[in-house]
């Protein structure tokens, strides 16, 4: 018999809301002949050159620690990337940390930051790990809806809203997952206002800044006064198609560079050193193909947001990313129920727009990261299920 | 020729895939299907678009005969019209798929068709060998293909990611 015993795990994370995506992913994933839209990383594989320079790295025997901040000589290229595409400088030895992923650059950013009861605003629709991640770091997230009206981009106004004594950042996504929108450099200069005048961090998701379409790339780094207040994240995940790589970045001024670093060193000690021999190769080398991927992927965005509007689904032209956005409210279903029955009526998987935030509710993910044969497939099907529903 | 940045968007396209809806083109580079419909056909009129073909991969058919040769050519060139004569003698053969002009160790590369490597070797020493101007001739026979025009002929190309991710 075994003796009962109590539940161990702590009050905060069992109130923690379980990933939306978790319940599609477990719908599509028992499925034959499913056709996804949901999947949030490139459909290319890591380029052979890339490939190559981690297995030699690993035939040479680097198999050991990097230091804590990843290796300086990638540090160094990372400057230069930073400096040559977006126009910021930051020092290599002090102000860069390579990170497991996008994703515990994020968590450390929040960790160094917050003290409890310390306010982040959180700009939805966006990525799901955000909120929790301001949660587990002991902060208290709220979050400000972009609008479908305004082509999901967040106001000046808006924020005033939500700002109180206790604001210390402002979390913000652009090219946004999963909106696809991206703020234009006005834009950026308005929110930068913004956050000048109530003293408050930028926290910035630039992961998609490679896959923009229509418009150059402004880091919010690079707007006048912005550097200093701006913990800039990025990483190789998808303008490089190395997501399961788990390699990404963060650029801060030296200050909270410096104390982010002890947090990292603390948490994983350093990123995984075949993957920074990679990405070295990647950021010298790895330019064709990311123009290539970016062409493939802008073909592919004005085809599906052409289908969307052509079937009755209304769609904003996203900037970037490889996310459509379009709107189902027209068909009267929830985002939910859009998802759940067009998976069961047509095998296409798509994320409802609500796991996203309470903005994303009448809207579909849709990944167009996906060969163009899936995708014209994909669209005769979505095409055959809202027909199906007049 | 210059052409748009769209109708080389429509011919990249094309040349991937032939077969591509010329609607979908049309919605990939931003034009209506009209003018898509007319930029194409500009496009052939032009020989910019050639022909199009399909990438067969004949080894998946049973007792299908056939080899395919690539024979380096040394040649002299002739006054007055280079290597363009020779090419021309070389190319109107019907076993002959494709001739390039190479620089470096010899001068044509000469791509050969036939039912049997007997049939191929009786080209080279009776037809190929024997024209005036040719002084040798390398031939290589394909055993088997990889990889041709860009397409991977034996690997599925299968999608390694989970269905769903944030």
């Amino acid at each position: 018999m075994i003796a009962s015993r109590k539940s161990y795990v702590s009050k905060m994370v069992s109130e923690l809301k379980p990933s939306g995506i978790r319940k599609f992913f477990d719908l599509a994933a028992g499925m034959e002949g499913v056709i996804s839209l949901g999947v949030g990383e490139p459909d290319f594989v890591t380029p052979w050159h890339v490939r190559e320079e981690a297995i030699r790295s690993l035939e040479q025997g680097f198999t050991a620690y990097t230091p804590n901040a990843g290796l300086l000589e990638l540090r160094q290229e990372i400057a230069q990337y930073m400096y040559n595409e977006f126009d910021v400088t930051y020092d290599a030895e002090h102000e860069i940390i390579v990170t497991v992923g996008a994703s515990s650059a994020i968590d450390i950013a929040m960790r160094t930051i917050l003290d409890p009861g310390d306010e982040v605003i959180v700009v939805e629709p966006c990525f799901v790990s955000y909120v929790p991640t301001v949660e587990l770091a002991g902060g208290t997230a709220v979050t400000v809806q972009a609008l479908q009206e305004n082509d999901f981009k967040i106001l000046p106004e808006q924020l005033e809203t939500v700002t109180t004594a206790r604001t210390k950042a402002i979390m913000i996504c652009s090219p946004n997952n999963p909106t696809g929108t991206m703020l234009s450099k006005a834009e950026l200069e308005g929110i930068a206002q913004y956050a000048m005048k109530h003293d408050l961090l930028i926290i910035s998701d630039e992961i998609y800044a490679e896959l923009a379409y229509d418009e150059d790339y402004t880091s919010f780094a690079a707007i006048e006064g912005m550097r200093e207040r701006t913990i800039l994240i990025n990483g190789f995940s998808k303008g490089f198609a190395m997501t399961g790589w788990r390699l990404g970045f963060v650029c801060a001024p030296h200050d909270i560079a410096e104390a982010m670093l002890k947090v990292f060193q603390y948490q994983l000690m350093c990123a995984s050193t075949m993957a920074q021999y990679a990405a070295i190769e990647a950021l010298r080398n790895g330019r064709p193909e990311v123009d290539m991927m970016v062409k493939s992927y802008r073909r592919r965005r004005n085809f599906i947001v052409e289908s969307f509007n052509d079937m009755g689904l209304s769609c904003h032209n996203p900037g970037g990313a490889f996310y459509a956005f379009p709107s189902i409210k027209s068909t009267g279903l929830s985002s939910q129920e859009f998802a759940e029955k067009l998976l069961q009526q047509e095998k296409v998987a798509v994320v409802p727009g609500d796991v996203f935030g309470e903005s994303g509710e009448g809207h579909i993910r849709c990944s167009y990261a996906s060969s163009l044969e899936n995708l014209q497939e994909a669209v005769t099907r979505i095409k055959r299920f809202v027909d199906s529903l007049k | 020729m210059k052409l748009t940045a769209q109708e080389i968007e429509i011919v990249e396209i094309l040349e991937k895939d032939a077969r591509m809806d010329l609607a979908n083109v049309a919605k990939m580079v931003g034009l209506t299907l009209e003018e898509t419909t007319a930029a194409v056909k500009k496009l052939e009129d032009q020989k910019i678009i050639v022909r199009y073909l399909s990438l067969v991969d004949w080894t998946k058919i049973e007792e299908h005969p056939g080899v395919r040769a690539m024979i380096d050519v040394k040649v002299t060139p002739k006054q007055g019209v280079g290597f363009d004569d020779i090419a021309e003698r070389i190319y109107r053969f019907d076993k002959v798929q494709s001739v390039y002009l190479m620089s470096g160790a010899y001068d044509l590369s000469v791509i050969v068709e036939g039912r049997s490597m007997n049939e191929v070797a009786n080209f080279v020493s009776q037809k190929l060998s024997t024209l005036d101007s040719v002084i040798s001739t390398t031939t290589h026979f394909i055993l088997k293909k990889y990889k041709h025009d860009g397409t991977v002929l034996e690997v599925g190309n299968q999608d390694k990611r989970i269905v769903v991710s944030p």
